[in-house]
């Protein structure tokens, strides 16, 4: 019955969007909306000694000025659940425990990072706003800050928090197996420092929130740019004390999320109930500079790692010190610093394990999940281990890749380690060796003419594993419609990913109703009562399964109503192409639009006892998380005078198990690939020592843009996982996990011989030239024709 | 991210742009095509009360040769002078720095004299203009005065012009036959700011150097005239050696500043190796064209 699924359908968002006729946060405009802007802390750490608001408040269209002090009694400081779940398994098999760092809406008493609110204008635009907030007399006393997270985790380090010790947010140690025989014993050892640096998402969209009171039924309406909005709606109940039913939280079109718009933030909070206070809608749009400051961040690790071998490269142990830096709150609890430890050892047969993680509040803005959340840090660390360790072994880096990984006949393969969600940590699918050996033949299949032609050109890798498809849960209801339509409800709301295109080839093949009929609603909790939100690659698991699921329910309601009508057990009866049909071929027709018609209440001849609309839902509890894979490879040319370095070609071949559209599988591929690109080449948030934010605009934060895209090869290696009934595994991250790593070691690769070891990325011309120097050499800074650099 | 309130005027003569300068004096900017003025507006870093458009005056739009140089209006956009063959036949320098700024969508809005009004270190015009001599028509309340381009770039963002003066026209004088041109950078991007950049013009007779016009960009607070490379290769040939002496004179006075992007020392280092591309390359279009000429 499977027709389109493993077809690429044109998206069916595209035109819409395409014409520009998206509805963005910002292109919602109810009537008599009023506007709001946000007076943000210009110091990381300090005690607030007053806000004089009294001007501002008499600017010209102000509605109102608010302060900490002001919501003091109304808004309870912020802390999600999630961040005080540390499942029993978790602590037994790693001693993890964790201190949630609750983040106040807006504090009254101290700011903790640079772009923290301190106080809020609502005005008639947000011109006026703006111009009130010049007008905010702020005096603040500073407080020593601490940025680093290593330092902050030094005895006598400045306090995030006064009310604790120190700055631990979070700690665990999880060991397997013998690690200091197998130090003792290996033959090879390498031993290094690398560091994963601070990125920020940067959607084209921004944040966004605008919140309206329905004068009808006081219902208050919340229209978020967020991935979670059903998340939100939960969150906003317990906050402004409301029951979930009188709350409608809608997630419109939203451009990009990338992991930072599935957290909840102060606006989130604050926005709707100042449309609760002032009586009018109340619209926020981030900023790009607010969005620098004070959306969240996503990496920043250092590991301490050390790699045990033997003379042939095989791994015998892995020891990992790692440091996490959470920011000013630790509002998300395991979730990134956990998926550093299941990801870390990823696709390697490793037999002992040692690592620790220690995670630092400091005063920085806080760290979530971004497109990866945890893994491209853990393959960062692990993947130049393993590349350092080829060179001391003396082996080439594929090679040495291919002696250590999991062999397809080890699946399911028991990592011994538990997973985030509490249970046993399984890889239940993939062929490891083959995805090496198709990245390899994407990059060693031609002389790269660049060598020949005297450039340095060197080649990396990077291998890893992703936990995709987590739980809890996602829902779906289907509704057949007049003229034969079905309506899709899913609780998964899409930022960019294409579900009404995906789920809409999976209920049509589930249910035999064409494609065209098949409308995808999502983002809207009015439109489902529950739902969990597009994170952590996981909706095409979990969402898609659930509409498989509640589709299979609605094509048995179908030719169970249709049975009674045409006198047919519905056993006889096939559903195809909309129509409903005897198995055998001989008896009458139904098409699905008829027999919803004869269904309708307005029908006079409806049957007795008829249902009056066909509709089923269903939730789909994944179980434990399916694995996708994959390998990158990086040819690069380094100039080594100037240290520019290009990419001549990017190779990925992956396992997302079934595909279910392979062209927007290779749309998210080639995403995560061009992300992981800027965090390789462009990208890096930069704090001064003093938490003052030195990349506050799109001038000094580079993002990759289509002129810096190379040539991305792509391959599937597609193994279908057993866990769940669709056989999908999610691969909304994986592109972005692989191209640091593959990109320094190549790097690194050209610039061998020089003594090069790359520690950490971005890398720019200039760390480039450093590593150069370091590493003893001049690299030829005489040499011939420049790699990147252009000439008029 | 939105400006403060100002009241945007749009003069047709100079005289009535000069005059609204002067009458509003330090409330009022020059506005060219907006693309640095409005993103500093939007962060509120600017704040003028009132814009002065340039843009629409009449007779500023034009590109015409006159007396050995090509002027330039302030309402000539950069893609504008981008596309004038003519120009760039006449100009080879400006024609290999034009296509380094920005992105093409900037350059259609970005104007020649507003870059040169600017006078970012990093930009690519001001260092053309310094390398060529170019002079710099200025009107204001006190008259109209005529500019050199050596002295007019101060310092950061600082020129000699006054906040009631504007830029009306830039003469760019033609190159001598036998010239060829250069513009070399180092870009963390494509059309980002160079982090280091050096145009270089060449005119060549019989294999001897006789003009030799080497600026660089990204390097101190103001674009730097490499003085000390011109000397070196002047009157000589433009071979290997003479180039490296070339770069490694000029780039041992260069007083480059550290930022987030890269360190004093590397732009030093940048500066020498791309001059020496920019000379390599500047010779031997200028070869070329001397071969055509004669
Ligand atoms: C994304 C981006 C990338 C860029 N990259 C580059 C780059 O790589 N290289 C580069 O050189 N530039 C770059 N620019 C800047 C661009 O070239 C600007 O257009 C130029 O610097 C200013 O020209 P403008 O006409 O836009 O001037 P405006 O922005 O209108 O004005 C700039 C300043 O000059 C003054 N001014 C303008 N015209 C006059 C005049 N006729 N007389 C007196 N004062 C005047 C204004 O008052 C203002 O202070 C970039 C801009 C952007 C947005």
């Amino acid at each position: 019955m499977s027709e389109l699924i493993g077809r690429s359908v044109p998206r069916v968002e595209d035109e819409r969007l395409l014409r520009g006729e998206g509805a963005y946060v910002d292109d919602l405009h109810p009537s008599g909306c009023s506007e709001a802007a946000f007076l943000r802390s210009p110091q990381a750490h300090a005690r607030i000694v007053s806000i004089d608001v009294e001007e501002a408040r008499s600017a010209p269209g102000v509605i109102a000025v608010l302060t900490g002090a002001d919501l003091a009694g109304e808004l309870e400081p912020m802390v999600f659940q999630i961040a005080r779940v540390v499942p029993e398994t978790v602590r037994a098999s790693t001693g993890a425990v964790s201190r949630v760092h609750p983040m106040p809406a807006i504090p009254a008493d101290r700011a903790t990072y640079v772009g923290q609110p301190l106080a809020v204008v609502v005005a008639e635009s947000r011109y006026l706003a703006e111009d009130a907030l010049e007008l905010i007399e702020l005096e603040l006393e500073p407080l020593p800050a601490v940025v680093d997270p290593e330092a902050a985790l030094e005895p006598g380090a400045p306090l995030v928090e006064p009310e604790w010790e120190d700055n631990l947010a979070l700690e665990y140690r999880y060991r397997r197996g013998d690690v200091d025989a197998a130090f003792e014993q290996a033959a090879v050892v390498v031993e290094e420092v690398f560091h994963s640096h601070r990125h920020v998402a940067s959607p084209i969209e921004t944040r966004g929130v605008v919140a309206t009171v329905d004068p009808l039924d006081g219902t208050l309406a919340v229209s978020a740019s967020t991935q979670t909005p059903h998340q939100l709606r939960d969150f906003l109940a317990g906050a402004l004390r409301r029951a979930p039913e009188t709350l409608r939280v809608r997630a419109p079109d939203v451009g990009g999320g990338f992991g930072p718009k599935g957290a909840i933030y102060p606006e989130d909070l604050v926005i709707p109930y100042l449309a609760t206070r002032v009586g009018r809608p109340v619209k926020w749009i981030e900023d790009r500079s607010e969005h620098f400051a004070a959306t969240t961040h996503g990496r920043e690790q250092v590991h301490r790692i050390a790699l045990a071998a033997d003379a042939d490269g095989r791994i015998l142990a892995v020891r990992d010190s790692i440091v996490h830096n959470c920011g000013a709150y630790h509002t998300l609890g395991l979730v990134v610093p956990y998926n550093t430890l299941t990801h870390l050892i990823g696709p390697y047969d490793v037999p002992a394990v040692d690592v620790r993680l220690r995670a630092a509040i400091t005063n920085t803005g806080v760290v979530a999940p971004y497109r990866g959340a945890g893994r491209p840090e853990a393959v960062f660390a692990m993947e130049r281990a393993v590349t350092r360790l080829a060179r001391a072994v003396g082996i080439d880096a594929a090679e040495l890749r291919a002696r250590n990984l999991i062999a397809p006949e080890a699946m399911p393969y028991a990592t011994g380690m538990i997973y985030r969600d509490g249970t046993e940590q399984v890889y239940d699918s993939g062929d490891y060796p083959k995805l090496l050996a198709r990245a390899r033949a994407l990059v060693e299949e031609e002389p790269w003419a660049e060598r020949a032609a005297g450039r340095r050109v060197g080649v990396g890798y990077a291998a890893y594993v992703e936990g995709t498809g987590v739980g809890p849960f996602e829902s779906a209801a289907l509704t057949v419609l007049g003229g034969g339509r079905v309506r899709v409800a899913t609780g998964a709301s899409s930022q960019g990913q294409s579900h009404r295109t995906t789920l809409a080839q999976i209920a049509a093949d589930a249910l035999g109703v064409p494609f065209e009929r098949i409308e995808v609603v999502g983002g809207d909790t009015a439109a489902i009562a529950a739902g969990f939100g597009t994170i952590a690659s996981r909706s095409l698991v979990v969402a898609g399964n659930a509409v498989a699921k509640a589709a299979a329910e609605l094509r048995a309601a179908v030719l169970d109503a249709a049975g009674s009508l045409l006198g047919a057990p519905p056993e006889s009866l096939t559903l195809a192409d909309g129509t409903i049909r005897p198995l055998d071929g001989d008896g009458p027709e139904l098409p699905l639009a008829d027999l919803a018609g004869a269904l309708s209440p307005f029908n006079p001849r409806r049957p007795a006892g008829a249902p009056t609309e066909l509709h089923a839902k269903a939730i789909f509890n994944p179980g434990p998380v399916t694995y996708a894979a994959g390998v990158h490879a990086a040819v690069v040319a380094v100039d080594p005078a100037t240290g520019a370095v290009e990419i001549l070609r990017y190779a990925v071949s992956h396992d997302c198990g079934r595909p279910v559209n392979p062209a927007i599988a290779e749309g998210q591929v080639l995403g995560g690939v061009m992300q992981g690109i800027g965090g390789a080449l462009y990208e890096e948030l930069v704090y001064d020592p003093d938490g003052q934010l030195r990349t506050g605009s799109f001038m000094d934060y580079l993002l990759p843009t289509a002129g810096e895209m190379p040539e991305i090869r792509l391959v599937h290696v597609d193994c279908p996982t057993p866990l769940n009934p669709l056989g999908v595994k999610g691969l909304g991250e994986g592109g972005a996990i692989g191209p640091p790593a593959a990109i320094a070691n190549a790097v690194e690769d050209a610039l061998a011989d020089l003594g090069v070891v790359v520690r950490a990325c971005p890398l720019t011309p200039d760390r480039v030239r450093a590593l150069i120097r370091a590493g003893g050499g001049d690299g030829g800074a005489t040499a011939g024709a420049g790699a990147t650099e252009v000439a008029a | 991210m939105k400006p403060s309130p100002v009241t945007y005027h749009a003069p047709a003569t100079v005289a009535e742009a000069v005059g609204l300068l002067a009458e509003h004096g330090d409330d009022a900017k020059v506005l060219g095509g907006g693309q640095s003025l409005l993103p500093l507006m939007n962060l509120r870093l600017a704040a003028p009360a009132r814009l002065v458009d340039v843009t629409r005056i009449d007779g500023l739009g034009a590109i015409e040769r006159r007396d050995g140089a090509f002027e330039l209006g302030a309402a000539v956009r950069q893609a504008q002078a981008e596309d004038d063959a003519a120009l760039a036949a006449a100009c080879p320098l400006l024609a290999a720095a034009l296509p380094h700024i920005a992105h093409r969508e900037i350059r259609n809005a970005g104007t020649v004299c507003g870059s040169l009004a600017h006078g970012d270190a990093a930009a690519e015009l001001p260092a053309v203009a310094l390398a060529l001599d170019a002079e710099l028509v200025v009107h204001g309340p006190r008259g109209v005065r005529t500019v050199a381009a050596d002295g007019f770039f101060r310092s950061f963002l600082e020129t000699a012009l006054e906040p009631d003066e504007l830029l009306a026209v830039v003469r760019l004088p033609v190159a001598p036959p036998g010239s060829g041109a250069a513009f070399h950078e180092l870009a963390r991007r494509a059309g980002d700011f160079a982090i280091a950049g050096v145009g270089a013009q060449l005119t060549m007779r019989d294999g001897t150097v006789t003009e030799a016009r080497v600026a660089c960009i990204g390097v101190g607070a103001a674009p730097v005239r490499a003085r000390a490379a011109e000397q070196a290769l002047a009157g000589g040939r433009a071979d290997e050696r003479t180039i490296a002496q070339a770069a490694r004179a000029a780039a041992a006075e260069l007083e480059p500043s550290e930022d987030l992007h890269a360190s004093a020392a590397f732009r030093r280092h940048a500066a020498e190796t791309l001059m020496r591309r920019a000379l390599h390359e500047a010779a031997a279009r200028a070869e070329s064209n001397g071969r055509e000429a004669s």
